[in-house]
């Protein structure tokens, strides 16, 4: 795995050397959360309901004692039918979510792109919102600046970097969530549902800079519907069913099985994702 | 939540970086890679309902900067930046001076003063220091929603940021009333210093409120409707309108209740009247203020793990 004469990538190694740890590792792994189902929790409707005893806050158990390590520089696929908690056990790697039981080791800088990423505020312009989310992320403003055009340029906005986010295109807003994941160098990606954005050419240039990242060391953890996506890019997919992993093993195999639980033929599979 | 270890000691990235870079860019780049690989984080059930508060402090002021842009941004967001935007920042609260001064004056039968107005414009400017930032809080988290769902951070920023907002908004109100106390000839000397830790102690709690109602906000969003009615009638149970000696014996639990009551006493003391501010006072005043960030601050920490699940 680490050869000495190797001056190229001496980074990589001495990343590698550092610890034979994996990037990810997930140990007997549970998360439950208290939600409700309320469309806007108010106050007035928690008092009416009160009055009538019911209960609309629910426990869900969205995560179920899975275990898996993540190597360094490789690209780790989940999927899983809506629900299955690919998203939460994306959020608790993460650190939005803390674990109920079992624990998180990540190995490395994470840069995050789950639910669309960038953009808290449509009143703001796309250049502010990267800044603000590059500071939350942990970024100072120095990297953020090195950084800034990079990212721009990668996203194609143009002048639209300067306009409001509410006058994106849905395109546009992926486009620069997703430059803006890419483009921090991150150790550990982690991307949710978010490879349909943009158009073919802008989801050729989002996979080879993904796979410029895990020739890096860096590693991924992509969530998909997009099956195909999953079978060209990922080393090796999870299989989630009702919180737990229903397979794991290389991408032709769980896709298959994966599409055989769906009762659809990999063709229709394809379509869908077009 | 979450804890931070660096391999390398307190300063990864000095420790990492190589002595001198020749070759910019790739160097750079090699040097970011190392402090962030020796970034560690382990997620692991927290025990008592609190994160790690260490660990939570030091995340939260090592992204400090977040705060202060996020301030920043969201005065530019509303002109702030401009001419007028900035005479807005002004005009406001001191027409509502005026409408306040007009009312008081008609009802109380014209026999203020310039020196009344002064302490009226005081606690008023001071007064939407706290308020303000109550305002903005409340819906700092709930509009928060995408940066809350898509990153990892200490929340607490949201709420501090709105209350920094807040502060930036009075500053100059503070020249607005320094004319208006050389106007009324007021002393002016060394004794005007107390006011420094006065406003700090305002600061501290409108911090700890503004945690509360942003975390309580999430819960119940329509206490945003509320909000207006309820700090209306804060100002009226306040000493602002009037000075705390000619209360009426009957509406003195009120006062004694109201939080800022003694805060605002002392600033008047201390501004209007040129005098100590009585240690009671001032004792009282550093309770309400500690009392209400440790709570505010507790509930919102204790809470905030939630709020990815909950908007």
């Amino acid at each position: 795995m680490l050869s000495a004469s190797d001056t190229q990538a001496s980074a990589v190694d001495e990343h590698r050397s550092r610890s034979d740890e994996p990037a990810v590792r997930v140990g007997n792994l549970s998360v439950t959360y208290r939600t409700t189902f309320e469309k806007k929790p108010t106050l007035k409707g928690t008092l009416i309901r009160l009055g009538r005893r019911e209960r609309t806050v629910r426990e869900i158990e969205a995560v179920r004692d899975v275990s898996f390590d993540v190597p360094h520089g490789s690209v780790l696929g989940i999927v899983g039918v809506n629900g299955a908690g690919k998203s939460t056990l994306m959020r608790t790697v993460a650190g939005i979510l803390p674990p109920t039981k079992g624990r998180v080791e990540v190995h490395g800088r994470v840069s995050t792109l789950l639910a669309l990423g960038v953009g808290f505020n449509g009143e703001l312009s796309g250049r502010e919102n990267v800044v603000l989310g590059g500071l939350a992320a942990g970024l100072s403003r120095e990297q953020l600046r090195a950084k800034y055009d990079e990212i721009a340029e990668f996203a194609e906005l143009g002048e639209f970097m300067d306009l409001p986010m509410r006058t994106y295109s849905s395109g546009m807003y992926g486009r620069l969530a997703f430059s803006v994941a890419v483009n921090m160098e991150p150790d550990i990606l982690l991307i949710d549902e978010a490879l349909s954005v943009g158009d073919a050419r802008f989801k050729l240039k989002s996979f080879q800079r993904m796979r410029e990242l895990c020739d890096r060391a860096g590693t991924i953890l992509l969530v998909s519907h997009g099956l195909k996506s999953i079978r060209q890019l990922c080393d090796e997919v999870v299989w989630l069913q009702e919180g737990q992993i229903a397979m794991r093993g290389k991408p032709g195999a769980v896709v298959k099985a994966y599409t055989r639980f769906l009762n659809v033929s990999e063709s229709d599979v394809a379509l869908e994702e077009e | 939540m979450t804890e931070t270890q660096s391999a390398s000691g307190a300063e990864p990235p000095q420790a990492v970086a190589p002595p001198d870079d020749v070759a910019g860019d790739s160097a750079r780049r090699r040097r970011a890679r190392g402090e962030f690989a020796a970034e560690r984080r382990v997620h692991e059930p927290h025990r008592i309902g609190l994160p790690p508060l260490g660990a939570y402090i030091r995340e939260l002021w090592r992204r400090r900067e977040f705060a202060f842009e996020l301030a920043r941004t969201n005065l530019r967001s509303q002109h702030f930046n401009t001419v007028f935007g900035q005479l807005w920042l002004i005009l406001n609260p001191l027409l509502l001076t005026f409408v306040y001064f007009a009312l008081v004056e008609i009802i109380g039968g014209g026999r203020r003063g310039a020196e009344f107005l002064a302490h009226l414009m005081l606690g008023l400017f001071t007064f939407r220091l706290v308020s303000v930032s109550i305002r903005r809080g409340a819906g700092s988290v709930v509009g928060g929603g995408r940066l809350i769902l898509n990153t990892a951070f200490p929340r607490a920023l949201l709420p501090l940021a709105s209350v920094l907002t807040a502060f930036m908004m009075f500053l100059p109100t503070l020249a607005v009333y320094a004319v208006m106390h050389a106007a009324a000839g007021l002393p002016v000397g060394p004794h005007l210093l107390w006011a420094l830790p006065i406003f700090a102690l305002f600061l501290v709690f409108a911090s700890g409120a503004t945690m509360l109602v942003a975390a309580i906000q999430v819960y119940f969003r329509d206490l945003a409707n509320f909000l207006p009615y309820f700090l209306r009638i804060w100002v009226y149970a306040s000493p602002i309108l009037y000075y705390v000696d000619e209360v009426p014996d009957r509406f003195k639990p009120i006062l004694a209740a109201n939080p800022l009551t003694p805060l605002l006493d002392s600033l008047s003391d201390v501004v209007n009247q040129g005098q100590s501010p009585s240690a009671a006072a001032l004792l009282a005043g550093l309770a309400w203020a500690l009392g209400a960030f440790v709570v505010g601050g507790l509930f919102f920490i204790s809470r905030e793990r939630e709020f990815a699940v909950r908007l």
